[in-house]
């Protein structure tokens, strides 16, 4: 509606089209010939549909418009900043040891340079580098698996995204300690940043992420992260990603992952607070006996909304996946829960199971949730579940009948709903962690503060409570 | 008097249950209350610990000296009453050491003391189960899920038995259970009785009061109570049958 910089435009649609038809030359600097052409067929494919909305079927339930509708500052250039960034991004949850990999406003920052091998072989640092470094692993995976089919946030992350993440773990190595990649937004104005990640597990390899959202400020921003992930044989990957956003903030998560023959996965996704969350997952299971758990757990209120679209390809035999989405929905938040899993025609003996949970605390909150099994092959076991309910009343009752408090009935009740998401967590640090977490967010005592929960800033607080649900 | 029940009138959805009744129950006594299904026994349990859904139209609930008709279901547990469900709910996610932990210390907050030490509780939580012979494990056992019929009634005692109330409502506590069982909830109880605590004891069968033997016999007929005796109103009762009462009030 007015203008930013030099350049006028009508909308944020306009915006970006302009800025990467002026700017092609910047953006396309560090591309190989086909990360280059990726860029152009995605920005034709993001230039023809714009932004999807809510009249397309898989938008229905989630206004995408109102959090596109404000006036955002797109940067194509780094933004320098004058904080002490190993200060910003120093991470004190006790107990967990993690290396942190820093990304500031869309940018990687680290002052040990832009790539860096860690002591057990691990090679991370920023996409932007990597590309240059890595031209052959870029050609080989980046963009095989990031579609934009119903999303064309896709397209735009593909076109415009200048940097972001890359983690290449080599053949054979078994990382033990988690990255950790914290993403902070923390500018003085409405920022919308493309993200993308590239995560690479050879055969045979392990390694653990987590992958921290959160805001500083209270300002509004939007986030387009596309990640993808490749397990290669037998390797194993765990991603625990951690969603903390002021409610002005909205996040559009696209997530990839391709496994290969024996690999395991385990994704969780524990979304404690944003105005507008899309977590799109898709896992194609493309090798003999792959397993898959897709796990999830949000807790929203005010009028915060969560869409998880969680997409499972079965397309070889003998794969398994296990699917798990938990939420608790105060106020006049809304979550949507999308649950595709797809059956090749070959893909026998397939097992995966699905489930979605609901607890509506009040009227005025809402779930739409859909399971959608599409199945071709004939040996197969799946099942689904979907429930929305209160909490009960009858236990409620029966704590009560024992002199515990109605507010402290109420915290015992959804927390052991809770549970089984936050007992899946296999870092034993980091659970307890998510644990106190739950509990705080529960109790009404989480909230998007100056920084980062996970990561204070300041020595951990003990927190009290009435009733003490650690286990004895 | 421990509890004063004077003229009690309870509703649910607007149909009356409960049409004035009068109960004393003092320290160190147990009182049964029998009587055919439907006529307002397990209402009036849920009248005394407050249960949502049953509306006091008319008359008091006394105990220690004050009307409890408007207090939360929590305080008047606090306050030192408790219900052996007919029906324990089983709650799957809250394990029973936390849930008996925290009804501990929700007691001992009301009482103002400190919060009890977990050594201290581990070694009550152990001398009570022996009490109604709990012998699995309870520490990483969800409340009630996957108990058996007997395991739950036993539970319910056990957990009488760390809380330890001034008055015991026992809601049907021998239905769905088989003599051994019986025996063992019986014992259980009769080991817990003292001068300082009450049992109501809410009871189709006579069979219950062979084990625990009460002071008063209560026959609750068409919301009010109709007859009172000793023990000995139980047998006839069984003997006779509820007819035997329903006739005497058509005279």
């Amino acid at each position: 509606m007015k203008t930013q910089e030099t350049d006028q435009f009508i909308g944020l649609e306009e915006l970006l089209i302009h800025q990467f038809e002026t700017h092609s030359e910047l953006l396309t600097a560090n591309d190989t010939p086909k990360v280059k052409a990726l860029r152009l067929k995605h920005f034709d494919a993001f230039r023809t549909k714009g932004f999807p909305d809510s009249s397309q079927e898989k938008w229905r339930f989630t206004e995408i418009e109102t959090a596109l509708d404000q006036e955002f500052k797109h940067v194509i250039k780094e933004v320098k900043t004058d904080r002490n960034i190993e200060e910003l991004f120093r991470c004190e949850v006790h107990n967990f040891k993690s290396e942190i990999i820093s990304v500031l406003n869309g940018w990687y920052h680290s002052e040990k340079g832009d790539l860096f091998t860690n002591d057990e072989g691990v090679i991370y640092g920023s996409l932007k580098a990597a590309k240059l470094a890595y031209p052959g692993l870029f050609d080989t995976y980046f963009g095989e698996i990031a579609h934009s089919e119903n999303n064309s946030f896709v397209d735009l992350n593909t076109a415009m995204a200048q940097d972001g993440v890359f983690i290449y773990v080599p053949a054979g190595i078994e990382a033990s300690k988690t990255l950790q990649i914290i993403k902070m937004i923390d500018l003085n104005e409405n920022i919308f940043v493309q993200n993308r990640q590239l995560i690479i597990l050879e055969a045979n390899s392990k390694l653990s992420l987590m992958h921290c959202d959160d805001s500083i400020n209270h300002h509004s921003s939007l986030v387009n992260t596309v990640t993808e992930v490749f397990v290669g044989e037998n390797a194993h990957f765990e991603l625990y990603k951690l969603q903390n956003l002021n409610d002005a903030s909205g996040l559009i998560n696209s997530t990839f992952v391709r496994q290969a023959a024996g690999s395991t996965i385990k994704t969780n996704t524990l979304t404690f607070n944003c105005g507008l969350i899309r977590n799109n997952i898709e896992v194609s299971l493309n090798g003999k006996g792959a397993h898959a758990d897709v796990l999830g757990l949000y807790l929203m209120d005010k009028q915060q909304h969560v869409d998880n679209q969680i997409r499972i390809l079965h397309n070889e035999p003998n794969c398994t996946s296990n699917e798990l989405f938990k939420g608790i929905l105060d106020d006049e938040a809304s979550a949507v829960f999308n649950g595709y899993i797809y059956v090749k025609k070959d893909a026998q003996k397939t097992n995966a199971y699905q489930n979605n949970k609901n607890i509506l605390l009040k009227p005025t909150a809402t779930i739409n949730t859909m399971p959608f099994l599409e199945i071709y092959a004939d040996d197969v076991k799946c099942s689904h579940g979907a429930t929305i309910g209160q909490l009960d009343q009858e236990a409620m009752f029966y704590l009560r009948s024992r002199g515990i408090s109605q507010s402290n009935a109420r915290l015992l009740l959804m927390y052991a709903f809770a549970a089984d998401v936050i007992n899946s967590i296999s870092i034993e640090g980091l659970k307890t962690r998510i644990d106190d977490m739950v509990k705080k967010r529960l109790r009404g005592e989480l909230s998007v503060c100056e920084k980062c929960v996970l990561h204070c800033g300041s020595p951990e607080k003990e927190y009290h409570f009435d009733i003490d649900l650690s286990k004895l | 008097m421990l509890l004063n029940i004077k003229n009690l009138h309870v509703e649910i959805d607007g149909k009356e249950i409960i049409k004035g009744l009068n109960l004393g129950v003092n320290k160190g006594e147990v009182h049964a209350i029998m009587g055919p299904n439907g006529t307002g026994k397990s209402t009036l349990a849920a009248a005394i610990t407050g249960r949502e859904g049953y509306d006091i139209t008319e008359g008091e609930i006394w105990f220690k000296g004050t009307n409890i008709i408007e207090m939360d279901p929590d305080e008047r547990a606090n306050l030192g009453i408790f219900l052996s469900f007919q029906y324990p709910v089983e709650i799957p996610g809250v394990s029973m050491t936390n849930f008996m932990r925290t009804a501990i210390n929700a007691k001992r907050e009301y009482n103002g003391q400190p919060t009890i030490p977990a050594g201290e509780f581990l070694k009550m939580m152990e001398e009570k189960k022996n009490l109604v012979e709990i012998h699995s494990k309870l520490t990483n056992r969800s409340v009630n899920e996957g108990f058996s019929g007997g395991e739950k009634k036993r539970n319910e005692i056990f957990q009488m038995a760390m809380l330890e109330p001034s008055l015991a409502i026992l809601d049907e506590t021998d239905s769905g259970l088989d003599i051994d069982a019986l025996k063992v909830v019986a014992k259980g109880v009769n080991q817990l009785r003292s001068q300082e605590n009450a049992f109501v004891i809410i009871t189709h069968y006579q069979r219950l009061l062979d084990y625990i033997i009460p002071d008063f016999v209560h026959v609750l007929y068409d919301g009010k109570i109709v007859k009172t005796g000793g023990k000995n109103l139980a047998l006839e009762l069984e003997a006779k049958g509820y007819e035997w009462i329903k006739e005497q009030q058509f005279v």
